[in-house]
């Protein structure tokens, strides 16, 4: 147990010189201004280091070891990239200068743009989203305003999803004030066609698809299922939270999509921060370029400058122009891998995920037998004493991160694995060991399962306990 | 430079294993004819040494806030940041996690937030803080959404001294929405107390307001929170946290949901992002609240722990029920603000807010004197304020550029009625000799 931060009695380092506090009542009147100083730490420079220094040292993290967090693309994130963030003429630029004194900075932007449009075919891009859920949002939006003008008196007031989905797309649906409809998925682990042209009508704006979907399964009917969208005038939403299988190997907007989020935090190596920050640009086939949030870039002659004469955009998602040093990082790493590296990325994550798979389906159970992309979903099997959480804390015993779990929801007990491609043939022979061992465990000693895990900083937590009694900041008296 | 450990030898050995006897076998469900055959169009590969001169190259070509003085704010402040800040954000365990949904090898995150959570309460004064949001002007959003969904009430009342484009954030998410956003004018500065008492009625949901607002200048809102409440409407309240080391907590004038850009708490201004949304509100609408939380727990031992709570909000469980769509957030922003407040205590804050102020106050009462320029209003101001010049804000800014001055905001973009305004920002990195540097260069700029 880590002491509170606020558990410190020592004077604070002084970084700042205190100046004449008493010149405020002159300039600032009394009824402004507190009585009391707000309740902050009271803590050294040292104490503050150490004390953030052993919270450090709890975490796990891509940095100390493997971390097959299915639909999160717990790739490694390369440090030159950590490093060029930190110019200070990129860290250092305020979003309101001078276009002039900024061309280094658009350049770097537009840069971007192209990159992603060249790995995903699409016409059009704003680099504005800060998360995929946020892409997610804009593109929906994007797809409002496009109905909209197209036709004033239709009312598309339904988007599709499939049950396989990510909560984020029902939610983002939701919130753009669509009602949301469910298609299910059949038993290949394919959104069910019979079932997708039952729910298609003049009424539904789009369907938002995930491919390969959170199965890990390439969507083997695309085509026919962009084409019956289509022809039901609606719009296929990508979310491209999966797109790293498909890096190099397929363009979404060859395979019907109108609109995709790229999670950058994923297929292009930035760092996920503990949650955040991410960034989740949008990509969108040309009708629906009118429709982008100001501002965009372009370019003329050698200048770079902002667009703000959108003709028909949504407006604005966020202040300014997006997680502009998360994009930095994104664009070292394509300048990096370059058009030979770009093309394995997909290739070698597909290859990897398939070659775990291998080791495991025989030993855990494998509801859909196919070649999976760059992650696949397995459960532990019928009669075994344990569920796929014990499983998940006695792979920390093991010094791993545990999977994603309990998602799809559509697979009872889903444990699923996505290794990335650039963890090697030997990591994944040892994970696949501790797996296999586990699974030993499983049915000789389901206890130490049930138990685990014992090797990390803390034991299982009592979530409902937090729940009830909502704790949720540092009370003194206590 | 790639990232790939296997060499072909493995890869081969891992296709037999595998039990193919070509890599492509495995993506036989991907319709043959799409598969990428023709170059995609991308350069070369770099090596690691020619990528860092090539982003040096980029960046050498931006004017930025370490070599030159800056008096630009509006929304993103160039505040010191202790050299404590980067130190820990740069931790590995750190930045290279994902979002702590295996709390035995997250606490180091889910403490950090834990703690983040009861620093924005402490300076806001209200009971609870999520673990961030994307940045100001989506916290905004999500306050007025909250506040429609919790009234059951479908109009929004929004000053126009709130940032302009927090208030077309505003706009694009609420956009045939079915719900109403009405704007609110000036009167010296601040927001038209007169027009507000027309315009509030049983009708609206909350009312929007900025402290200080985007002009600089500070909002009656204790009137402002009376006159709210009369309607049973929200409060909304989009703080600048900075601020909050001199003024009043928001939660002490009644504030229900107070929000906010916490740029200013360790983040460099990096050209917009990433920020970090602040939000927090009155227990009572704790059900309702976008986003992550984390809570108190003990482990199987009873050991003191944390853990994402409250999860019944949010977008995994709820899918479309949830509060809001956010998944991802600004939890390694959210860190900063942590050490950063943790580095300088009330103290510190305090002698950033002091001496950003008096540096502003500074700045103004010379501008008033010089020849041509006068200030626009007369409501008391904080760090920023706006001023009239006697030339175009472009032509003066260009000008600046050449002293290796980076100039106020060009006003007359966004408040037409505003011409030829500029909105200066001082923080305590300025220096009293910066300030008369700029004074003096301006005296001599003519008409
Ligand atoms: C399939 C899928 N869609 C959407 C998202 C949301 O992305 P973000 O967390 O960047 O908002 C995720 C993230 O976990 C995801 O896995």
């Amino acid at each position: 147990m880590e002491k509170s931060i606020f558990a410190y009695q020592s004077e604070p380092t002084e970084y700042i010189k205190s100046g004449d506090s008493g010149a405020i009542e002159a300039l600032i009147p009394e009824r402004f201004l507190q009585r009391q100083e707000p309740d902050l730490p009271q803590a050294t420079e040292q104490d503050v280091i150490r004390h953030f220094s052993r919270l450090a040292g709890l975490n796990y993290s891509v940095d100390t070891g493997f971390y097959p967090l299915g639909s999160c693309t717990m790739k490694y994130n390369p440090k030159i990239n950590e490093a060029v963030a930190d110019l200070p003429g990129l860290a250092g630029v305020h979003p309101y200068q001078d276009e002039k004194s900024i061309q280094g900075v658009l350049e770097l932007a537009y840069g971007l743009e192209q990159f992603l449009l060249a790995v995903s075919g699409f016409q059009g891009l704003t680099l504005q989203p800060a998360a995929g859920a946020h892409g997610e949002i804009t593109g929906i939006l994007l797809i409002k305003a496009y109905h909209r003008l197209a036709s004033k008196k239709e009312k598309r007031r339904i988007i599709l999803v499939p049950d396989t989905a990510h909560g984020t797309n029902p939610a983002t649906a939701a919130l753009a004030g669509y009602e949301v409809r469910q298609v299910k998925s059949d038993e290949a682990g394919d959104i069910d066609l019979a079932d997708l042209k039952q729910n298609l009508s003049p009424e539904v704006a789009a369907l938002m698809l995930t491919n390969p979907n959170t199965l890990g399964l390439f969507e083997k009917n695309i085509l026919q299922v962009s084409k019956m969208v289509h022809e039901a005038g609606a719009l296929l939403y990508g979310d491209g939270a999966n797109f790293n299988a498909l890096l190099g190997l397929v363009k979404p907007a060859d395979l019907g999509f109108d609109v995709m989020h790229f999670n950058l935090h994923k297929t292009f190596s930035t760092p996920h921060g503990g949650g955040g920050p991410g960034a989740g640009a949008v990509g969108v086939v040309e009708k629906l370029i009118p429709f982008l949030p100001v501002p965009l870039v372009k370019k003329k002659g050698e200048k770079f400058y902002f667009d703000y004469k959108v003709k028909h955009s949504i407006g604005k998602v966020r202040s300014f122009y997006g997680n502009f040093l998360i994009a930095v990082r994104a664009y070292a790493y394509f300048l990096a891998l370059g058009e030979e590296g770009i093309k394995k990325v997909g290739r070698q994550s597909i290859l990897n995920a398939n070659y775990l798979l291998r080791k495991l389906k025989d030993v855990y159970e494998w509801p859909y037998r196919r070649s999976c992309m760059h992650e696949f979903v397995i459960t532990p099997k019928t009669g075994w004493q344990v569920n796929t959480l014990d499983i998940a804390k006695r792979i920390i015993d093991y010094g791993y991160h545990p999977p994603t779990i309990y998602f799809p929801l559509i697979v009872h007990e889903a444990m699923m694995i996505e290794p990335t491609e650039t963890e090697t043939k030997n990591t994944l022979d040892e994970f696949s060991a501790a797996l296999l061992s586990i699974a030993q465990e499983a049915q000789t000693t389901p206890e130490l399962l049930k138990k685990a895990p014992v090797n990390s900083p803390v034991g299982r937590l009592d979530e409902a306990r937090a729940a009830r009694q909502l704790i949720l900041k540092y009370e003194k008296a206590r | 430079m790639e990232y790939i450990g296997n060499t072909e030898a493995d890869n081969k050995q891992m296709l037999t294993e595998i039990g193919v006897s070509s890599a492509s076998e495995l993506w036989s469900d991907i319709p043959q004819d799409k598969i990428v055959t023709q170059p995609l169009g991308l350069p070369a590969g770099l090596s690691e040494l020619e990528l860092r001169k090539h982003l040096r190259n980029l960046s050498d070509r931006n004017v930025n806030v370490e070599d030159y003085a800056c008096f630009l704010g509006a929304g993103a402040y160039d505040h010191y940041i202790p050299s404590t800040v980067p130190v820990i954000t740069k931790r590995p365990e750190f930045y290279t996690a994902y979002t702590p949904y295996q709390p035995e090898i997250s606490q180091g995150t889910l403490q950090s937030i834990f703690e983040y959570q009861s620093l924005i309460c402490n300076l806001t004064g209200l009971d609870v803080a999520n673990a961030s949001l994307y940045d100001g002007a989506t916290a905004l959003y999500e306050a007025a959404h909250l506040a429609c969904d919790h009234t059951q009430r479908r109009k929004i009342i929004v000053s126009r001294a709130l940032h302009p484009e927090y208030r077309q954030v505003l706009k694009t998410y609420f956009s045939d929405a079915g719900i109403d956003i009405e704007e609110i004018g000036c009167a010296q500065g601040t927001t038209d107390l007169g027009e507000l008492r027309q315009k509030i009625n049983d009708q609206v949901a909350a009312v929007l307001v900025q402290q200080p607002n985007f002009f600089g200048c500070l909002e009656e809102v204790e009137e402002l929170a009376t006159l709210v409440h009369e309607h049973k409407a929200l409060f909304i309240v989009d703080v600048y946290p900075v601020s909050l080391g001199l003024l009043k907590r928001p939660g002490n004038y009644a504030a229900d949901i107070v929000v906010g850009e916490g740029q200013s708490l360790g983040l460099p201004v990096s050209f917009g992002g990433p920020y970090l949304g602040i939000f927090s509100c009155r227990k009572e609408l704790m059900r309702k609240m976008p986003g992550r939380v984390v809570g108190e727990t003990v482990d199987n031992q009873g050991r003191r722990a944390y853990v994402l709570t409250l999860q019944t909000r949010e977008q995994h469980i709820r899918r479309e029920k949830a509060s809001s769509n956010i998944c991802s957030n600004e939890a390694l922003c959210a860190l900063a603000a942590c050490v950063h407040l943790s580095s300088l205590g009330a103290r510190g804050l305090k002698a950033a807010a002091t001496a950003s102020v008096i540096g502003a106050h500074r700045l103004a009462d010379g501008l008033k004197d010089l020849p041509g320029w006068r200030l626009n209003f007369t409501a008391p101001f904080f760090n920023e304020f706006v001023a009239t010049a006697p030339v175009e804000a472009d032509d003066l800014n260009k000008q600046l550029l050449k002293h290796k001055i980076i100039g106020g905001l060009n006003l007359g973009r966004l408040y037409p009625e505003l011409p030829q305004s500029v909105l200066f920002c001082v923080t305590e990195k300025r220096g009293p000799e910066e300030i008369e540097n700029l004074l003096n260069i301006l005296r001599e700029i003519k008409q």
